[in-house]
């Protein structure tokens, strides 16, 4: 069975055209002032979905969840949570719960009453709040660390609190705001997958915002790539690092190659590009386009392969001159000055301790792709 | 930094430090004084202290003015957050900058100015001076002062804090009094102190807004000394020296304490 990327996913209710949507943005549109910071945006998530909002900062990712949260109103347009729309409803009373990014402890109180703080609220009894408490301890291992107060923790430590605190309440919905932005790479990289598996444990439906687009990959089922208040994607991980819809996209996640260029020729399985320049590729179909029409073909730099000669048995080969070379371990990124100008950015990975075919600054060099190793984009 | 003891450098603290405190120190010195005389030393005694409780007017002026001080302490400080907290909070509300324009101008209006206005006031709505019309005064007066520091403080609240309350189930109201409150209560202390302090101090305001028998520690002092310093005021100011700076030095090492506590969780949180 052939699938984009490299992971089988079982769990793909939008797939599914009966699955019940459990968070709509209807035509929601924000603005502050004369500044729009949410246009028109139309979403979709569902139940137990572990979904990342992706974009640069100011883009509106974070006034999205603040409007699910309840803390702004949607200047028009409706959210509804489980068929209940939200609007009028205070945060006070809505069944989400959010992890700040600043973790919004409380200081004055300890790590034991910061997490107990939701569950007075809703008037559990003592007992229930004291097994609740010592539970959720348990679940982000702070269980040594129940009466200190916030000042007396490390950063990850706290960021467990904050994390205890906001799924203390079970919420139908856990926000959560750039959750590990205030973390180091390493201990980053280990709470990316402590949050999948609590997300797993717990059954929740987790909305994640950040910056960090391998964060985002790591973690979730679908990624929202936003820019300037808008959706310009709504994919699997895979779906958009292998298939994007647009250049912007293409571009912000990962690196991308684009070839410019015109239709030349259109036959039933392929395209033939001709470059600016006069360079010509040949690519699998995928976008409608008539012949003349304006094309690019993004292609990432490790479905390119890089060689001192021609391969023989490929239809897209391309020769230059080595421009620049990194070695970075794993693998090898390579700049190739296309005769026409371009610069070509290709990666192999370094799978043999041993190369065969080395290459160095000013070498001659083939750079070579399948047709279907990229997209047509058209936007 | 450069620390070498030359001439110069000991000169100018000695002389600086005479400036400040040398008058502080000769009225605590004469308040041990043996003779009636101010000027003239007659040798160590305590006596003027002893006198000093058998004065009635002095102990009823003490008492006046401790009443003043904590009642309008607690009132400015009250109005004085709510004011600081509007000011942070609504951002964007018609008046706005007249509103803090006149939270702030009595804390650079001339003391005369507002004594005298206040008494003009009171004159005209035909309020009888005396305990209640001082306090009212205070009140004016310390209630700027209160809402500067509680106002820095707010400043640099981190708003999340509220917000994470409410997203947790708690009412606006419950948030204030469960996370805003507690978090800036160290400023509203100090705000409290700084209006305890001037109310105790103030002699302009009160000599105008005062009426019989709610007369202050520091009328009844200035009205004695008018007819001729004795040990007696020495005695008395000694005392109120003695108990501002106890409370500021208690404070001031609580304070270090907790920041040296802190630094040391914070050094031990870090280490694991």
């Amino acid at each position: 069975m052939k699938s984009l990327g490299s992971i089988r996913r079982d769990f793909a209710p939008w797939n599914d055209p009966n699955a019940k949507p459990y968070i709509q943005f209807d035509n929601v549109t924000k603005k502050f002032g004369d500044f729009t910071a949410v246009n028109n945006l139309s979403l979709t998530i569902f139940e137990r979905e572990f979904f990342a909002l992706l974009g640069a900062s100011g883009c509106g990712k974070s006034t999205l969840l603040r409007m699910l949260a309840g803390f702004e109103e949607p200047t028009s347009g409706r959210i509804l949570l489980d068929g209940q729309d939200l609007r009028g409803i205070p945060p006070h009373r809505r069944p989400v719960n959010m992890m700040f990014q600043s973790y919004a402890l409380f200081p004055h109180m300890t790590v034991e009453n910061n997490i107990a703080f939701g569950l007075k609220q809703e008037g559990m009894p003592k007992p229930d709040i004291e097994k609740r408490v010592a539970e959720m301890l348990k679940l982000v291992k702070l269980e040594q660390f129940a009466k200190r107060k916030p000042h007396q923790l490390s950063g990850g430590q706290r960021q467990r609190v904050a994390l205890a605190r906001s799924v203390a309440k079970r919420p139908k919905v856990l926000l959560l705001d750039e959750p590990l932005g205030a973390l180091d790479k390493k201990l980053r990289e280990e709470t990316q997958f402590e949050l999948m598996d609590l997300q797993q444990e717990l059954g929740l439906t987790f909305v994640v915002v950040t910056h960090d687009q391998e964060e985002a990959m790591t973690m979730a089922d679908r990624i929202a790539i936003m820019d300037k208040g808008e959706v310009m994607q709504v994919a699997t991980p895979a779906e958009v690092y292998e298939a994007p819809t647009s250049r912007f996209v293409a571009h912000f996640v990962g690196n991308v190659n684009m070839f410019e260029g015109k239709v030349a020729e259109r036959t039933a399985n392929t395209t033939r590009i001709k470059g600016a320049t006069g360079a010509e590729i040949v690519v699998d179909n995928a976008a409608e386009s008539s012949k003349g029409a304006d094309i690019v073909f993004a292609i990432r730099p490790e479905k390119i392969k890089v060689s001192s000669k021609r391969p023989a048995d490929t239809v897209n080969a391309l020769e230059g001159e080595v421009y620049d070379v990194a070695y970075l371990g794993d693998m090898t990124v390579y700049h190739i000055k296309l005769d026409d100008g371009q610069i070509v950015r290709a990666s192999a990975l370094n799978a043999s301790r041993i190369t065969e075919d080395p290459l160095t600054w000013n070498d001659r060099a083939w750079v070579s792709f399948r047709p279907d190793a990229g997209v047509v984009l058209t936007r | 930094m450069n620390t070498t003891w030359s001439r110069f450098n000991v000169t100018s603290i000695v002389l600086g430090f005479a400036f400040l405190y040398l008058p502080i120190v000769l009225l605590i010195v004469f308040s041990f004084n043996e003779s009636k005389l101010v000027t003239v030393w007659g040798g160590f005694s305590t006596k003027w202290y002893v006198s000093l409780f058998h004065n009635q007017g002095l102990m009823d002026a003490t008492w006046v003015t401790a009443r003043v001080g904590v009642i309008s302490a607690t009132v400015a400080t009250v109005l004085g957050t709510l004011a600081a907290l509007t000011l942070t909070r609504y951002t964007r509300f018609r008046g706005r900058v007249l509103f803090s324009g006149m939270v702030f101008a009595p804390l650079v209006m001339p003391e005369v100015i507002t004594g005298l206005s206040l008494l003009l006031l009171f004159v005209a709505v035909g309020l009888d001076r005396g305990f209640f019309t001082v306090t009212l005064a205070h009140i004016t007066l310390t209630m700027c002062f209160v809402a500067v520091v509680v106002q820095s403080r707010l400043v640099s609240f981190d708003r999340s804090l509220e917000e994470a309350a409410m997203d947790l189930g708690a009412t606006p109201a419950k948030t204030f009094f469960q996370i805003t409150l507690p978090v800036i209560m160290p400023a509203i202390v100090s705000g409290w102190m700084l209006a305890f302090t001037l109310s105790l101090d103030d002699l302009v305001i009160a000599s105008f807004t005062s009426g019989p028998g709610a007369t202050t520690l520091p009328m009844k002092i200035y009205s004695q000394v008018r007819l001729g310093v004795t040990p007696e005021i020495n005695a008395a100011c000694t005392i109120l020296i003695a108990v501002v700076a106890v409370g500021v030095i208690i404070a001031s090492i609580a304070n270090k304490r907790r920041e040296v506590q802190r630094q040391l969780d914070e050094q031990a949180a870090q280490r694991g």
